[in-house]
């Protein structure tokens, strides 16, 4: 199809690239949906229970509109969604797209100053790893990563709590944050839950990183380099870096993707007014539309964080970029 | 051979833990339900963890739930792992539609991340140990799929099972005796890695009050019990926490030395 | 005499190296080798693998690969110890004094940058040239060395480059600074030999009209003769022995470095092609997909008890034509038939006895042999697969294979991580002789493998084919090794036969131009045969 237009390779794989993101979402969208209707019984079953009398559940399946086929259903479900309405609550009977706006930006805020602490900290890591290769730095270094890997996220966040707001009582162990404090109440609220997201995906992400660039590095390119004399600070930022620029980029974003799933469990811990904290509140109440809501959400941000990690490499690589 | 000091540790926990699990009723010094104390009471000869959050036995609690928390890990493991490499092979040897249907599907499942694909389906789903394992394998196996498939793809292009069809060997020949034998240490130590996932996976759900159901608990539940005693200054909760870290890092110690050991198809002796 | 400019003294190399699992432990890769070089004088290093020819010279930048370093000795260049002066005296004279060209050009430049940029930038940090001054040095060399529109050559980038010209744009880099001395590590293994000739052509006009000195790198003899002075012959981190390049071919004073000589001068009676040919391809035409084809209507015959040598560069279809023949590659037109049956086109529809009798034999040994099989099973399998031998027969039968391939019983519960790259091949022929075949295909058996090696192997597959009666179609890109074994001679281009018969006619004018250019640019072990080459081919040019 768009062959006969002759574009240049890298918008022809960026075009087909964002196609099979958006195609991939709404595959996704169609397994969450899929998800709450493979099940004995029906949803309405499964809010109220067993003993439910046969007149509730008639009663809650007209309600819920569980009589329509379930194809028309999904579409009606979609069509909603693309329009910012994404329902009402089961439990409490209000709007979902209200309620989850505010709790999105409090998560995107507790994502971003993780991110901002642990994307640097991890490179840098990665990078003395790479230059003390095989001596104690890159060793010590490694140990520490697996074991922070093995570690849930629980245990480094109780550890902190008890030992940084309860015996020391520097912090609060609670992380409450509203619209009205200002930035800096807002992030003296949230080092806690920031050190521990940190922790989280610092390990995967500096393994990873220091993987980039010990690849970069041993290339035959690097020796030659080295054999012009030039110094080792221009060896590494002007030929290592174009290079690793695309691999590191394409593990930090991989990492923040692991961060959607870690924020669940820290807003959970800290009490954080957050989306993972109203996903896990309402999967316990059984509550449908916003867990399929939130599933929504937080789905469309790691497929759009995989499909940055995909369009990075694709535009850096000066193969795709400078065609014979 | 020499073992290294590391995986020799981790060796004596990974050994040490199961053999608690498996022994569970005859080591532990109370019942499991049983309330012998008071709420949260301090370390004593009788207590020797103290008590939890209504008055029981913890060192007896952390015992059995060790017990829930390995059996139903190592459960999805082995569902997880079965299912993934045996796709996995078979997609590799096999190729064509077959394969690309199945990787497909399997990209398809990773598009989502795991805990809230599983959050969503335990939202409509009865919370029970069979559902858990079930939930945890299946989307687990994505990823045994995916690396027996590249292991064995790796493998099959090599010459010398180039060499066994120009034999005219059987399929059954060349998965298990060629291919299987080189896919080995890297699947052993995928087996530890899994095995983990599994241990954390659990832990964090039933932490979230989606796992384990009272009065059964296992380590991520039991925190999720005392995590209220933390801002009290009582660490109860952070047992069942670490006796979590210390599993996995045991694990992790093994699955590592494996995995450097005999990181690709150079080695002869061993393995 | 001139007073030497660099002089290596009594220099040792060492090198840590991590096992995996067990402890880094020291390994000595040089033992007291020293060599004085002359300005503008070329001085070649031969050796086979691991006689750490590399090593020391880049020893004379003062540089290591991995964990090696310079354990003793000197290194004087231009009256100095380059040992004394540090990282940064190493950096002041790598890039000025002393440049390097790297045998895979293609991974040796920076495949994010143009090419000018990369090779004026020695040139630059040093000082020598601002960059209009070296832009203007290095289009001059493009157009010496035959490089594609000079002007514009530069503005390209590493992959729009062939790797013949990478390798000249190579060559190029390492001249712009003006150094003393270039360090060639083998600049043209890696290449075709119609493509090396040119390249080697172009680095000998290089050091001509430069007047740089040159420390050149090789396991080739033949190459090395054509551009050296003197010649310094290594083995296994010492030096054999040093003399001019004249005398290192002509007057060999040392038996290694004879038998690096006379290496390739194995002979063999040609046999007449017999009524019967036990191999017969008929108009064979493949392709990978739909696209692509590889092989244009190509057919030979395979004669019982002779070798069928198919020549060829990469890309002209003589592996693929293997794979057609085992059936790995079902041709879209053409058929083959074999001892006089018709062989069924794909691998999975040939009966056992048409899998038993054509055997194959790879050119990467290492990867040939399942790693986790004892030499007992891979040679054993056949037997027991075929005819059902088990147990102490088949044990016997796998001994007395070992020893047709000059091997001991003691290798039988060897792992192929535990044999060199020569033993390494001859299970790999057992294993082919074991299935008592009529005919083995062998793609490259010899190409991976160190010269002397290589001829142990091809004597070893000439006594076997007379001993066992085999027919070989052996697949190369070595026209020596096509001399030494062949009875007749398919030379292959771009997916076609060019020419086809008894290796005596073959062999003999008048040529086609491809054979022509592809006979003339094999190395002969002798010196001045490069210019008669090249004089040769201008005076036909100049003819046309």
């Amino acid at each position: 199809m768009l062959d006969g237009l002759r574009l240049h390779p890298v918008v022809k794989l960026v075009a087909q690239r964002i196609a099979l993101g958006i195609l991939l979402l709404l595959a996704a969208s169609v397994m969450i949906f899929l998800g709450t209707l493979v099940l004995p019984g029906d949803v309405a079953q499964a809010i109220l229970g067993q003993s439910a009398t046969p007149v509730a559940l008639a009663n809650l399946r007209e309600q819920m509109g569980l009589n329509d086929p379930a194809w028309q259903r999904y579409l009606h479900w979609l069509y909603a969604a693309l329009h910012g309405d994404l329902g009402t609550s089961l439990s409490n009977g209000r709007d979902i797209a209200t309620q989850i706006g505010s709790r999105l930006g409090n998560t995107l805020f507790l994502a971003f100053w993780a991110a901002v602490v642990a994307v640097p900290l991890a490179i840098l890591l990665g990078l003395l790893s790479v230059r003390y290769r095989n001596r104690w730095p890159d060793k010590l270094i490694s140990t520490l990563s697996l074991a922070s890997i093995s570690l849930p996220e629980f245990f480094i966040g109780y550890v902190l709590i008890y030992f940084f707001a309860v015996r020391l009582g520097w912090f609060t162990s609670v992380a409450t944050i509203y619209d009205s404090m200002d930035l800096w109440d807002k992030l003296s609220a949230i080092v806690l839950p920031v050190t521990v997201l940190t922790m989280v995906i610092l390990a995967h992400m500096m393994r990873m990183t220091r993987a980039a660039i010990l690849n970069v590095m041993q290339a035959a390119y690097i020796e030659t380099a080295e054999l012009k004399g030039l110094t080792q600070f221009t060896v590494i930022f002007r030929h290592a870096l174009p290079n690793a620029i695309a691999p590191i980029v394409n593990v930090v974003v991989l990492n923040l993707a692991y961060l959607v799933v870690g924020v669940v469990v820290v807003e959970v811990i800290f009490v954080y007014p957050g989306m993972g904290q109203y996903l896990v509140d309402h999967v316990a109440k059984r509550d449908v539309p916003v867990v399929q809501a939130c599933g929504l959400i937080f789905a469309a941000v790691y497929i759009g964080l995989n499909l940055i990690a995909d369009l990075v490499s694709i535009v850096t690589n000066p193969r795709l970029r400078h065609p014979k | 051979m020499r073992i290294p000091i590391s995986a020799l540790i981790g060796l004596f926990f990974t050994g040490g833990f199961f053999l608690m699990a498996v022994f569970a009723p005859l080591i532990a010094p109370y019942g499991l339900a049983e309330v012998v104390g008071d709420v949260w009471e301090p370390r004593s000869a009788d207590h020797w963890l103290g008590t939890d959050n209504i008055g029981r036995d913890l060192l007896s609690r952390m015992i059995y739930g060790g017990r829930t928390t390995i059996l139903i890990a190592a459960l999805a493991t082995v569902l997880s792992f079965s299912l993934g490499s045996f796709l996995g092979f078979t997609a590799a040897v096999i190729g064509g539609w077959i394969d690309q249907l199945m990787s497909r599907l399997v990209d398809l499942l990773m598009s989502i991340p795991t805990l809230i694909f599983a959050l969503v389906v335990l939202s409509v789903m009865p919370v029970n140990i069979t559902t858990l394992i079930l939930v945890m394998g299946i989307l687990d196996s994505t990823r045994v799929y995916r690396l027996s498939r590249a292991v064995a793809v790796d493998i099959n292009v090599q010459d010398f099972v180039e060499a066994a069809k120009l034999r005219g060997e059987r399929r059954s020949w060349i998965i298990f005796r060629e291919i299987l034998p080189n896919a080995l240490s890297p699947l052993v130590a995928e087996l530890g890695l899994r095995f983990i996932f599994a241990v954390l996976f659990l832990s964090t759900l039933s932490f979230l009050g989606l796992g384990v159901q009272p009065p059964a608990s296992d380590w991520g539940g039991m925190v999720k019990e005392n995590k209220d005693g933390i801002v009290f200054g009582i660490g109860a909760a952070l047992v069942p926490a670490a006796a979590i870290s210390a599993l996995a890092i045991s694990v992790n110690l093994v699955a590592d030395w494996v995995l450097n050991r005999t990181s690709d198809l150079k080695g002869g002796r061993g393995g | 005499m001139a007073e030497p400019f660099l002089d290596i003294r009594n220099l040792r190399i060492e090198a840590t190296v991590y096992p995996p699992g067990e402890p880094a432990r020291d390994i000595v890769i040089v033992e007291d080798v020293s060599l004085t070089l002359e300005k503008g004088k070329v001085l070649g290093l031969i050796g086979e693998s691991g006689a750490g020819k590399s090593t020391i010279g880049l020893s004379a930048m003062g540089y290591g690969r991995g964990g090696v370093r310079i354990a003793g000795g000197e290194v004087w260049l231009n009256g100095r110890d380059i040992m004394k002066g540090g990282n940064r005296g190493f950096r002041r004279l790598r890039g000025k004094e002393v440049t390097y060209v790297a045998q895979s050009a293609a991974a040796a430049f920076n495949p994010a940058k143009r090419l000018m940029e990369q090779i004026i930038e020695a040139a630059l940090k040093h000082g020598v040239a601002n960059a209009r001054q070296a832009e203007a040095r290095a289009v001059d060399l493009f157009d010496r060395l035959g490089l594609p529109e000079p002007e514009s050559f530069g503005r390209r980038f590493p992959h729009q480059v062939s790797g013949g010209q990478l390798q000249r744009a190579m060559t190029v880099m390492a001249l712009v600074p003006e150094p003393d001395l270039i360090i060639f590590d083998e600049p043209t293994t890696a290449l075709d030999v119609t493509t090396q000739i040119d390249v080697l052509a172009a680095i000998k006009r290089a050091i001509r009209d430069t007047g740089v000195a040159a420390l050149y790198i090789t396991h080739d003899l033949a190459v090395v003769a054509q551009v050296s002075d003197e010649i310094m012959v290594l083995r296994a981190g010492s030096k054999v022995e040093r003399n001019t390049a004249e005398n290192i071919i002509n007057n060999p004073q040392e038996d290694y470095t004879r038998a690096l000589v006379s290496v390739r001068s194995i002979t063999h009676e040609e046999k007449r092609p017999t009524e019967t040919p036990i191999l017969v391809a008929r108009s064979i035409s493949a392709s990978y997909g739909k696209l692509v084809q590889v092989l244009k209507d190509v057919s030979v015959e395979v004669h019982p008890g002779q070798t069928l040598a198919v020549v060829g560069e990469s890309g002209s279809g003589k592996s693929t034509l293997a794979r057609v023949l085992t059936g790995l590659l079902p041709p879209f037109e053409g058929e083959v038939t074999f001892a006089g049956r018709s062989l069924a086109p794909a691998l999975a529809q040939r009966s056992k006895e048409d899998l038993r009798e054509l055997q194959m034999i790879y050119q990467m040994a290492d990867t040939a042999m399942n790693p986790r099989q004892t030499v007992e099973t891979i040679i054993g399998r056949p037997l027991g697969f075929y005819f059902g031998l088990s147990g102490r027969k088949r044990r016997e039968r796998v001994v007395q294979l070992l020893d047709e391939i000059e091997m001991g019983p003691e290798f039988l519960d060897r792992y192929p991580a535990e044999l060199s790259g020569g033993q390494k091949q001859r299970v790999c022929i057992a294993r082919a002789l074991a299935a008592k075949p009529k005919l083995i295909i062998c793609d490259e058996v010899t190409s991976a493998l160190d010269p002397l090696v290589a001829d142990g192997i091809l004597k070893l597959l000439l006594r076997l084919q007379k001993a066992e009666d085999v027919a070989y179609l052996f697949i190369t890109h070595d026209l020596a090794t096509v001399k030494a074994i062949a009875d007749s001679i398919a030379v292959m281009y771009r997916g076609e036969l060019v020419r086809y018969g008894p290796k005596s006619e073959v062999l003999a004018p008048p040529f086609d131009d491809y054979t022509d250019l592809l006979l003339s640019s094999v190395p002969e072990m002798r010196i001045g045969w490069l210019e008669e080459v090249l004089a040769h081919r201008k005076m036909e040019s100049a003819g046309h």
